[in-house]
């Protein structure tokens, strides 16, 4: 451990490198963690289900150029099946989760994880996909780092989405709807808002922004039916740590845990990388609520 | 509402008590040698399980179409029955209980993969019921004592013996060759990783990389940049078809130089077909290849298997296929030595095989592991599968050092 | 109708129930020997699911790291068998005795950590909990890293096992439903109702809430930590993340298994289990290849449906009739 971390301060270019990957990495993560925060703060719903939205959005991408479909047009469309897909979960499923509780949405999400799983696996196999965009990677430092072009990509989409959805938030009414219905939804709902379709909406935006996610990540790394878990793990994570509501917050935590989850990996060795990362986790929650209970207060 | 809810409690209720007692009731005699096998048909492993039961079913196909297996002076037909492990240990061994106790099975197929060859295994020994499986290399299985695992395969500690023999032989002095490693951190890699350590630790090589890989994660950009920083002679990487296809990924992209790269399961992950150039040069271990030239009256040649398969399941020919049905023809062959259909009896006939077959020599010493049968090391040569260990059935010669990727 | 039958079974004396249940439980693996190792694992189910109970149904506090205590207790009689060098049954028994110490330290130290954070966050930190368990586990090699811990051979004759796993996996179940029966019964019980029901009021009324908290994980987990240790043995072999620390299959049963029946009562999450239980094995044995879509659409039908479980649904019946309030 020690000598990795040595190896990681006499080399400084390297060091970067290790930093800059996990950062890119990040930044994939960070959406599916923006949609994982809509859902929460809107629908009350901790939606389990976002790593297998995320994994089948890569499906339909890597389907899509295996029929000809070229990759900057098969992202689109992938997110646009995907919204079409989260519009008529929230319909037929979702709906009925809105009003229980935060916990039993995590159960209930669960379960309907367990049949998208099982049923990307009868259509598309079990075998492990990925997509070469022949985008190559460019290298700095005399090789020392290299960064694959597709990351930088997944990396500049990530924060104009961001940036968008934050826009959208702002100023698109249905962005505003979406945003009242968060804060009070009988309230909005008594001032006219179809609340109901707003859920829609926000769920299928989730949706889509999983199905981007995973396009880039059958792009960047691979997919497999049962690879779901760690994205909804890591943008669950994100979420805790950016607090809800918080888009910025979002991407900055969505960056910092890639970043920080490749330097432990590195200097922890790989096998630790993931403990690493939820001991971290459960650090912060317990500091959070440490600084919380000084004031009386706690942790909701 | 409250009484559709009603109706689907007492619904549940009923099916339960009636299944409990119609799997009680069961009888079970037979007029056939039934073979109980649990396959991945869900979970991580289930492409690799379907071959698995594909080899299964291709060779009890055969055997009852040339009449049967005979014991004694009747001929039997086989039939198998499976069930789902959802590629998880405690589902194996809760699996080979049922097929024991509850089916009434008396000879047992093995699973996809070491994992669950080692939570069946205590089973199969604790009931006496013999195991041949075709699937779960780790020799830390024969280690064990077990006197009913029996296993067609050869086992990890050969899988990659041959990749740090050339990389011993390419050197000028074999102690000081550098090896990095990346392993899954799951039994079967696990174990092939301390076959390296051993073979290395024989010729005194150095390890400067060895990292355990999360079973979850498609990213091993953090190792591949400590093995840039620390330059090894060969870079040997195991992880099942995922870690494979990761790995020859990110070389490529981090550009990452190594003299010598090994892997397992490059033929299952298809690097050479879906990676193309950057699959150039890899050595990859495998249990077998239809270009050699073992055969058998079952099958005939190790190619003509690979057609039979690929005309019957229109796929090329995986080697997990071909390892189940060698594990058939296993039974087959001891059940009529001897000449008894006894647990014990077949499973001392089963320690005494000595048999040919399209899929190689299998011999089993007493731990159960196959002694007779090498692994292969293959090259990827010009987008194809090049078989270049051991040279007594090489194709072509080795090509090294691999050069850089900006001479590639 | 279904009154007058749920009438009739409340008449039953409890005490009549109790030993009806016990004959039955102690015939039940002579009369169906094949199903013997079923059976115990179905008195995994109960324990499991009650010790989740305890925090998150009479407590209020929903745990998803419950698992990282059975995990504990697997890995701690493992260790003890294979290093202590004593025979079988010794070895076994000091090992039983470790899982649960080892699991009632775990639960102090985190309970002590943890036990501060309310409502979903505790849950998400219990689950990050479970995880980092789970990794730990799988990179430490002393208790075999990924490769797991096979555990040593049962000495005994065919048959002797199951059945003495079996009525192990009884007794533990049996001592856990009788500690809870007790505890639910005491101030103590009534002063951890007290905290699910409002907690700031509780704490206001001088309730030590936290002490209240800690021990009542503890004594859950002392019961699944020991369950950990035969379940161990019964499987055969331990596998860090697939059965030790296995969240998505052990950890999310225990919280369906105690909804289902009603989270809250005493019975409700036995009577869970035992659904579950089945129903899980019967999908396995008669729906091969759809046995995972069909758990799933057990788990969303009834967290959707059964949010209150039967228990919930049966006093809910009994307040509609004009018997007490629910």
């Amino acid at each position: 451990m020690i000598d990795n971390f040595l190896l990681l301060v006499q080399n400084p270019s390297f060091a970067l490198d290790v930093v800059l990957n996990g950062l890119l990495a990040g930044a994939i993560f960070a959406l599916a963690a923006y949609g994982m925060s809509l859902v929460w703060g809107v629908l009350n719903i901790v939606n389990i289900v976002q790593g297998e939205l995320v994994v089948l959005g890569g499906f339909i991408v890597f389907v899509a150029i295996g029929h000809g479909v070229p990759a900057y047009l098969a992202l689109p469309l992938a997110s646009l099946v995907m919204f079409a897909i989260g519009w008529g979960l929230y319909y037929t499923v979702i709906f009925r989760v809105v009003d229980k509780d935060l916990f039993l949405s995590i159960l209930a999400t669960f379960g309907l994880s367990i049949v998208i799983q099982q049923l990307m696996n009868t259509v598309f196999g079990s075998d492990v996909r990925s997509i070469d965009t022949g985008l190559g990677s460019f290298y700095m430092l005399g090789g020392a780092v290299t960064i694959a072009w597709i990351k930088v990509i997944a990396f500049v989409l990530a924060l104009t989405s961001g940036g968008l959805l934050w826009l959208f938030l702002r100023h698109a009414r249905m962005g505003q709807a979406i945003r009242a219905t968060a804060q009070n939804p009988r309230a909005a709902h008594i001032l006219g808002i179809n609340t109901d379709r707003v859920y829609a909406m926000t769920y299928g935006l989730n949706a889509a922004l999983c199905g981007a996610a995973g396009g880039l990540a059958v792009m960047a790394w691979n997919i497999q039916p049962y690879i779901g878990l760690p994205y909804t793990v890591r943008s669950f994570m994100i979420v805790v740590v950016a607090g809800l509501g918080n888009v910025g917050g979002v991407i900055v935590a969505g960056l910092s845990l890639g970043a920080l989850e490749n330097v432990a990996g590195f200097v922890l060795g790989a096998e630790y990388q993931i403990a690493f990362v939820f001991a971290l986790m459960v650090l912060i929650l317990v500091w959070r609520n440490w600084r919380a209970a000084r004031r009386r207060a706690y942790l909701s | 509402m409250m009484k559709i809810r009603l109706a689907a409690l007492t619904a549940l209720v009923v099916l339960g008590v009636l299944g409990a007692g119609v799997g009680w009731a069961q009888a079970d005699d037979m007029p056939v040698i039934k073979l109980g096998a649990a396959v991945s048909l869900s979970g991580k492993y289930s492409s690799n399980g379907v071959y698995t039961r594909n080899g299964y079913d291709l060779a009890v196909k055969k055997i009852n179409a040339r009449g049967g297996v005979k014991v004694g002076d009747k001929h039997y037909k086989l039939e198998v029955v499976y069930y789902d492990d959802e590629s998880t240990p405690a589902r194996g061994s809760q699996l080979a209980e049922r097929l024991i106790q509850q089916d009434g099975v008396k000879y047992l197929l093995g699973p996809y993969s070491s994992g669950l060859v080692e939570a069946m295994a205590p089973v199969t020994e604790k009931y006496g019921v013999p195991m041949v499986e075709a699937n779960g290399a780790a020799i830390s299985l024969f280690r064990k004592g077990y006197k009913y695992l029996f296993a067609v395969l050869s086992t990890t500690d050969q899988y990659l013996k041959g990749a740090v023999t050339i990389a011993a032989h390419q050197a000028a002095d074999p102690s000081k060759v550098k090896i990095a490693m990346a392993f899954e951190n799951d039994p079967f890699s696990q174990d092939v990783r301390d076959g390296v350590l051993e073979d290395a630790k024989k010729y005194g090589m150095k390890i400067v990389v060895d990292d355990k890989l999360p079973p979850e994660l498609s990213d091993m950009s953090a190792t591949l940049t400590k093995v840039k920083l620390l330059k090894p002679d060969i870079l040997i990487v195991s992880g099942h078809d995922k870690g494979a296809a990761t790995a020859i990924r990110q070389i490529a992209d981090q550009r990452v130089n190594v003299p010598m790269l090994a892997m397992t399961h490059c033929d299952s992950a298809q690097i050479a077909e879906k990676f193309g150039k950057a699959a150039e040069y890899t050595l990859c271990a495998s249990q077998w290849a239809p270009s050699l030239s073992y055969s058998d009256d079952l099958f005939g040649k190790a190619s003509d298997y690979a057609t039979l398969y690929e005309s019957t399941y229109h796929e090329p020919t995986p080697y997990q296929a071909a390892e189940s049905s060698a594990a058939v023809e296993v039974y087959a062959d001891a059940f009529t030595r001897a000449g008894s259909l006894d647990p014990k009896a077949v499973r001392d006939a089963l320690a005494s095989t000595d048999l040919s077959t399209f899929y190689g020599p299998i011999k089993f010493d007493e731990t159960g592991k196959n002694v007779d049968k090498p692994t292969i090391l293959y090259q990827v040569q010009d987008g194809k599968y090049v078989v270049v260990y051991p040279e007594k059935w090489a194709e072509a010669k080795l090509r090294a050092p691999t050069p850089t990727w900006d001479k590639r | 109708m279904i009154d007058t039958v749920l009438d009739r079974i409340r008449a039953i004396p409890e005490a009549g129930l109790l030993i009806g249940l016990l004959v039955i439980s102690l015939a039940a693996p002579f009369v169906m020997p094949s199903l013997a190792t079923q059976m115990a694992f179905l008195w995994l189910m109960v324990v499991m699911s009650q010790t989740w109970d305890t925090l998150g149904g009479q407590l209020g506090y929903n745990s998803f790291g419950n698992v990282l205590f059975f995990g504990v207790g697997c890995y701690a009689a493992a260790v003890v068998q294979r290093d202590s060098g004593l025979p079988y049954y010794d070895a076994l028994a000091l090992g039983l005795v470790l899982a649960g110490f080892m699991a009632v330290l775990f639960a102090l130290v985190f309970g002590f950590a943890l036990l501060g954070i309310r409502g979903h966050y505790f849950a998400i930190a219990t689950l990050g909990l479970g995880i980092a368990a789970g990794e730990l586990a799988a990179g430490w090699d002393y208790i075999g890293a990924g490769s797991g811990m096979a555990m040593p051979l049962y000495p005994g004759g065919i048959g002797s096992r199951e059945l003495f796993f079996y009525f192990v996996m009884f007794g533990v179940a049996t001592a856990c439903f009788f500690t809870l029966r007790w505890l639910y019964g005491t101030r103590f019980g009534l002063a951890m109702n007290a905290i699910r029901d409002d907690e700031d009021k509780a704490e206001a009324m001088g309730l030590r809430t936290t002490s209240i908290k800690i021990v009542a994980w503890a004594i859950s987990a002392f019961y699944l930590g020991v369950a950990g240790g035969v379940a161990g043995n019964m499987l055969g072999f331990i596998d860090p993340r697939d059965v030790a620390f296995s969240g998505a299959t052990f950890g999310v049963w225990m919280v369906l298994m105690a909804i289902l029946g009603g989270k809250g009562t005493l019975w409700g999450p036995v009577i869970g289990a035992v659904i579950f239980h089945i129903t899980k094995e019967l999908f396995w044995t008669y729906l091969l290849g759809w046995q995972r879509v069909a758990l799933g659409v057990l788990i969303v039908v009834i967290v959707l449906f059964f949010p209150q479980g039967i228990m919930g649904w049966v006093e809910a019946r009994r307040a509609k009739t004009g018997g007490q309030a629910a």
